[in-house]
């Protein structure tokens, strides 16, 4: 230990937080991190394929005309200041704002090819392929087993559900530290855990996509930390989508990253894709100036 | 303002103390009166009514023919099948009501907006018109009074109550269990049965047996539809039944000087069976606050 690290060790952070140090060497954005990006993500096939989508909350338009493809068993992070719609975005992939008064999309949305929005179409079956994490962990007040359980249970996956759940809690790294403890409440869980548990919960079903609404933003940097190294091996099996107010979270995790502004032209403010490319091109060269502010700090 | 100045109340501050003093005075009196209601009511009927109540009191059937002497245990018996079985109407009846209400009628919705007035000029019913009704419904055509009667009544008095209790439960189970089922590809009528109905258990329980509560003591409706010349114990609902309040209605109107003591007696009875319940109800409350980590 060199001299002046043991002049700090009484502040020495206690084990158990250790990789907050690693985080705040991560890489800043400029000059732009080495990202683990997948340069085959451009060949791959395309999960979502998002055609002039336009969203609207009452006479209040929300997403401008949004264009973009996203590819299988890659990390796709959607990036941008508060209120330019990419919450709205990743919701509309999955027909979460069906619920939401006023709502009312144009355009389409296909995935796999088919419309996600059309008339056959039924956005139980739809989220059944596409899970979802939100910013604020939301486990069931029930036991951890149980949480993780819930959703094969009721959708008759009954057959070897032990099994099963290990398989889902393994894949959120979160085995280890609940195996004993399975049938106690999971609201007696660290929120770093619990949003681990609703990760959890929503692989147990095997999904086919995973959107991320901002999974990390209510959590500590370890917790942080946790949750994007399990990204890396989630996206193995899953095609992830993450909204991310946290630029350096987006290039640490993402193959691909869309920026999304506010558009003030004409005295409305509307969410609109500005730019779409790999997360190291809009890091490090991004062709839009705007993208450019943004990823360098000059604004949001 | 002179900042050097020693840290004394100075301009307004000290009517502004003398204020705030006065309304946390006022405000402790006011719980003070009411707490003191509640143990004076309390008191009086258990000093008056603990010289009724002995074994004999509690397990033995009134004489046959009225007069003294004799307890009330057909009564206490009638009370709880009269009140269980207008539970049994009214509680699965008003829960599904606030499933209704919350989880299916927007808060926008017209429907849900004309079925909560509905529900409260229910609730303000008085007791006695929801008698009359009852008897025209069941009690005439049958030609028989009967406990059965008396349940449709309380039925329909506790129906606006447990609708209205459960429905502020459920607007208290977080919306975010909701967002998850619905992220998980699960229809949500399942979680409705499994997540937010287990959720809120304790809460609706809690409304249902302050609904009891109300119901059990409620005497005008017995009056009119559930008199029979019997005073033995029965289990027959189809049949006239003896009930609590009727007791006490009847022991205190009776020319026999022991009957007043017995109509306290049958007063405390009924008081104690209310506190029970509304104890168990808390109980189950703050076991579902728990569960719901709030």
């Amino acid at each position: 230990m060199s001299l002046r690290e043991s002049g700090l060790e009484g502040d020495e952070p206690p084990r158990h937080i250790r990789p907050r140090v690693r985080i705040q060497s991560a890489p800043a954005p400029t000059p732009p991190p080495q990202i683990g990006g997948d340069r085959q993500a451009v060949q791959r096939a395309a999960v979502f394929d998002i055609r002039d989508m336009t969203v609207d909350y009452g006479a209040k338009r929300a997403l401008d005309g949004t264009t973009l493809t996203i590819s299988r068993n890659v990390v796709t992070a959607v990036i941008g200041p508060s209120g330019c719609g990419k919450s709205t975005f990743l919701r509309s992939l999955n027909r979460m704002n069906d619920s939401i008064p006023g709502f009312s999309l144009g355009g389409q949305v296909l995935y796999h090819g088919h419309d996600i929005y059309a008339r056959a179409t039924n956005r139980v079956e739809v989220r059944r392929r596409i899970g979802m994490v939100f910013q604020k962990p939301n486990p069931f007040p029930k036991s951890i087993f149980d949480n993780v359980a819930w959703a094969p249970r009721n959708l008759g996956l009954r057959h070897d559900l032990d099994a099963r759940v290990e398989r889902a809690l393994r894949g959120a790294a979160l085995w280890d530290e609940v195996k004993d403890r399975l049938r106690s409440s999971a609201l007696g869980l660290s929120g770093g855990q619990q949003q681990r548990l609703c990760i959890a919960r929503a692989i147990a079903v095997e999904p086919d996509v995973l959107l991320l609404d901002e999974p990390a933003s209510a959590l500590d940097p370890v917790a942080t930390a946790s949750i994007e190294d399990l990204m890396h091996d989630l996206k193995l099996l899953y095609t992830i989508v993450i909204v991310t107010h946290n630029m350096q979270q987006a290039a640490r995790v993402a193959d691909r990253t869309a920026f999304f502004s506010l558009d003030t032209t004409g005295g409305r403010r509307v969410g609109t894709l500005v730019e779409y490319d790999d997360t190291e091109v809009i890091f490090r060269s991004p062709k839009d100036s705007r993208t450019r502010d943004y990823v360098t700090g000059r604004f949001g | 303002m002179d900042p050097a100045a020693p840290l004394a109340p100075s301009g307004n501050l000290r009517r502004r103390m003398l204020v705030s003093r006065l309304v946390t005075i006022s405000a402790t009196l006011a719980a003070v009166v009411a707490v003191a209601a509640l143990a004076i009511v309390t008191y009086g009927v258990a000093s008056r009514g603990a010289a009724a109540i002995s074994l004999n009191f509690l397990l033995n059937d009134p004489p046959a023919f009225g007069g003294p002497g004799g307890g009330i245990a057909s009564a206490i018996v009638g009370t709880v099948i009269i009140v269980a079985a207008a539970t049994v109407i009214a509680a699965p009846l008003g829960i599904v009501i606030a499933i209704y209400l919350v989880e299916f009628a927007g808060p926008s919705s017209r429907a849900g907006a004309l079925l909560r007035l509905a529900l409260d000029l229910m609730q303000g019913i008085p007791a006695i018109v929801v008698g009359i009704f009852v008897l025209g419904l069941i009690v005439i055509p049958e030609h028989q009074e009967s406990g059965f009667a008396a349940s449709v009544a309380l039925a329909i008095i506790m129906l606006p109550l447990i609708a209205r209790a459960s429905q502020e439960v459920l607007r208290t189970v977080p919306g975010s269990l909701r967002e998850a089922a619905d992220a998980l590809g699960v229809d949500r009528w399942r979680a409705i049965l499994t997540v937010i109905l287990p959720t809120a258990l304790g809460g609706i329980v809690t409304g249902t047996i302050l609904a009891v509560a109300r119901a059990a003591g409620e005497t005008a409706p017995l009056i009119i539809l559930d008199t029979g010349f019997t005073s033995a114990t029965t289990v027959n609902l189809f049949k006239p039944m003896p009930n609590i309040p009727e007791s006490i209605f009847n022991a205190a109107e009776a020319a026999d000087p022991t009957g007043f003591t017995r109509a306290w007696g049958a007063a405390l009875v009924l008081l104690v069976l209310i506190l029970a319940a509304n104890v168990g109800a808390r109980v189950l409350l703050a076991r579902s606050r728990r569960r719901m980590g709030l």
